[in-house]
């Protein structure tokens, strides 16, 4: 999928709020692929972690914000441990997801649950998914 | 008349000038007299109240009151009939706020916190950022029942609670979007339907009105006479009759001890 | 010994196994776990937003508790509350101007920065305790036992937590052989279990769910050790959707790791409440002959 580099798909403001929300500079990827090998939920994955960050260096915020990649992220932090550059990918993968959810826009909404599935769930999974996919 | 008796003032009760302080009521200045509560202020200011006022005693929640001071940025609360105003109030009433109040069938329940769940599942976006807290004019610490229905425990929740008038200002101050209050009038009627011990004495009173075991000294006291409805104001003999009655029923005194009998068993359940 | 415990929502409900078999595993110990008052729920997760501290006051909060109950160690049970606490402990003690501000918000507490040291109950048992020690004061050595420590992400992941080595870690090896165990190395012991995707993406969840436990089967474990509530809902209450769509795999027991310990210091099987495991952990362990009494 080629990337198209021009004023109207490179949207500046988008790897500036990336990098303010995550605190992390997004040059440091050397683009190796590790975090790709290490993640447990690649297989269904629209874009891969590591060209995730590669298309939020070019500002793709389309492209980034409408893969499910963040979504399907487990916050697991493999990526952490192994990235050669210590880039806090986690940390990335979070602002992403808040690029959207502080639009107030949640990816997953408490009163779709199925009364049955809220009743066999327990309360730490509950509080984690509304901490990460809802704002 | 004599015995009702009317007061005839024997001086004028001296006038008193009240003091007026300035407060501000949704943003507009009034001059209002210090010793008045917040609610008899803004009457005094010209608001008439169709919402926002009820019991006017500190009880029913519905005049949630935010306010600020000068230089300070605290939010505070009070309820406005039990607040005095005092100068430089900047306030407004909040008598309503749209808090999710779940539908669900009473009947259904076993008294599980998992059903507060099912119902209120936002419940689970509570961040503990104790807003709610430091909002409620009754000094219920909001943060704390949220945290004890989190982890199932209903009983404590509902101690907790116990003393919440309903007044909606912790929801209105909630960033997760949780109706707190709600949720604790769910958790408070499942702990007095299914996690408080059944009331045996009063089940046994309702079986025995049912059974007709008062019946006689209802007829009893209907036998004194009948009240002629047409002439309440005369004090009748059947009136004074009742009024003995009542007079000399049997109480228990306040200090009593724990072995106190009554004297007569007239009416009693035995 | 005293030392100050911090629970998590779900220990209190349907995670009490957990909670029961290690307070009682603790005294036997001679260790007196004391529960902070006035605890809130932690969160679960670490607010991984560098400009939100909203997020962090629950955690902070808990930790001021243990300060102020005049507890210099909290201890946990729950990996995530572990994780937690850990992550906002270091924050509080490193990041000075994001201390100053979350404890100049939080007024109506006392001010804090990082006195207190949050430990697992795995590190306290290596550190505090010792092997040698717990496997002198083991009565039932779990022989023929064959279990896999399943860490999780949190117990050993982001480095700056992590309770041993995050890569090749074996605090969890060590307590296994401490009870008599045989310990069961596998590839996925530190994979995740796909957490919170079990709610927002069940299928891709239990894809990735069931691939630890294809992994522990197919080195001939026994059973799967967890330190986590929703490692156990993903791998041991969801292990039969998991069985069903993903054939081929054999149920495999689930157990918390405080209630082997309970069960290898021989204290009664009714605080390791099996009632809140699979029937398959209660049926194994009597199996083997491990559950001196009948399982409560």
């Amino acid at each position: 999928m080629p990337i198209v580099i021009s004023d109207q798909t490179v949207i500046q403001d988008f790897v500036r709020k990336v990098e303010e929300i995550s605190g992390e500079k997004i040059s440091k990827c050397m683009q190796c692929g590790t975090c790709t090998g290490s993640c447990p939920m690649i297989a269904e994955m629209q874009i891969s972690p590591r060209r995730i960050v590669l298309l939020t260096k070019f500002g793709q915020q389309e492209q980034v914000t409408g893969a499910n990649t963040v979504w399907l992220c487990a916050s697991c932090h493999t990526c952490l441990v192994r990235c050669p550059r210590g880039l806090d990918l986690p940390k990335v993968m979070e602002a992403i997801r808040l690029v959207t959810l502080r639009m107030n826009e949640n990816y997953i909404e408490p009163f779709e649950i199925d009364s049955e599935t809220i009743e066999d769930l327990p309360p730490i999974a509950l509080v984690s998914c509304f901490r990460k996919h809802t704002a | 008349m004599s015995d009702q008796g009317t007061l005839a003032l024997e001086e004028e009760t001296p006038k008193v000038e009240a003091k007026l302080i300035p407060v501000y009521i949704m943003g507009k200045k009034y001059e209002v007299p210090e010793s008045l509560t917040i609610m008899k202020a803004m009457e005094y200011a010209g608001y008439k109240f169709i919402r926002g006022a009820g019991c006017r005693g500190g009880i029913c929640g519905a005049c949630g009151t935010v306010y600020r001071l000068p230089g300070d940025y605290h939010i505070r609360v009070g309820l406005a009939c039990q607040t005095v105003v005092v100068p430089n109030m900047y306030l407004t009433q909040i008598p309503f706020f749209p808090a999710n109040r779940a539908v669900y069938n009473w009947k259904d329940l076993k008294g599980e916190a998992e059903e507060v769940y099912k119902v209120y599942p936002e419940l689970f976006r509570c961040l503990a950022c104790n807003a709610c807290s430091k909002v409620c004019p009754m000094d219920i610490p909001v943060m704390d029942y949220i945290a004890a229905i989190k982890r199932g425990d209903l009983e404590k929740a509902a101690e907790i609670s116990f003393d919440c008038i309903q007044c909606g200002l912790c929801a209105t101050r909630c960033m997760g979007e949780l109706a707190q209050y709600h949720i604790a009038q769910m958790v408070r009627r499942i702990r007095g339907k299914f996690l408080t011990p059944p009331s045996e004495h009063c089940e046994k009173q309702v079986e025995a009105i049912k059974s007709g075991y008062y019946n006689q000294y209802l007829d009893e006291l209907k036998a004194l006479g009948a009240l002629d409805p047409k002439a309440m104001d005369k004090v009748t003999a059947e009136i004074k009759k009742l009024k003995t009655l009542y007079n000399e029923r049997q109480m228990e005194p306040d200090t009593a001890e724990d072995d106190w009998t009554p004297e007569s068993d007239y009416a009693l359940l035995k | 010994m005293k030392i100050g415990y911090y629970p998590g929502c779900t220990l209190k409900s349907r995670a009490k196994n957990l909670e029961d078999a290690a307070i009682a595993s603790l005294a036997r110990l001679n260790v007196e776990a004391v529960e902070l008052e006035r605890w809130n729920c932690c969160g679960a997760v670490y607010s991984l937003a560098d400009d939100d501290l909203i997020h962090l006051l629950a955690p902070v909060r808990d930790l001021i508790r243990a300060k102020d109950q005049g507890f210099d160690k909290v201890l946990t049970l729950c990996s995530m509350c572990y994780n937690t606490l850990a992550r906002a402990n270091l924050l509080m003690k490193d990041d000075e101007e994001k201390r100053n501000t979350i404890n100049t918000f939080m007024e109506e507490e006392s001010d804090y920065a990082g006195e207190v040291e949050v430990v697992h109950m795995l590190n306290f048992l290596r550190d505090e305790i010792g092997w040698e020690k717990l496997r002198q004061v083991v009565k039932h050595p779990l022989a023929d036992l064959k279990l896999a420590p399943y860490y999780g992400c949190t117990l050993t992941r982001p480095r700056e937590v992590t309770i041993d080595p995050a890569v090749n870690p074996v605090i969890f090896k060590d307590f296994v052989e401490a009870l008599g165990a045989t310990f069961v190395n596998f590839d996925h012991a530190t994979e995740c279990c796909s957490s919170y995707q079990m709610i927002s993406n069940p299928e891709t969840a239990l894809k990735t769910a069931s691939e630890i436990i294809a992994s522990a089967q197919s080195q001939n474990a026994d059973a799967l050790i967890l330190s986590c509530p929703l490692c156990e809902y993903n791998l041991g209450r969801r292990q039969d959707a998991i069985l069903e769509k993903h054939g081929g795999l054999k149920p495999l027991p689930t157990y918390y790791f405080t209630q082997l310990l309970a069960v290898a210091l021989g204290l009664e099987p009714s605080v390791c409440r099996f009632d809140l495991n699979p029937p398959t952990s209660a049926q194994l362990l009597q199996q083997k002959g491990l559950l001196a009494q009948t399982a409560a």
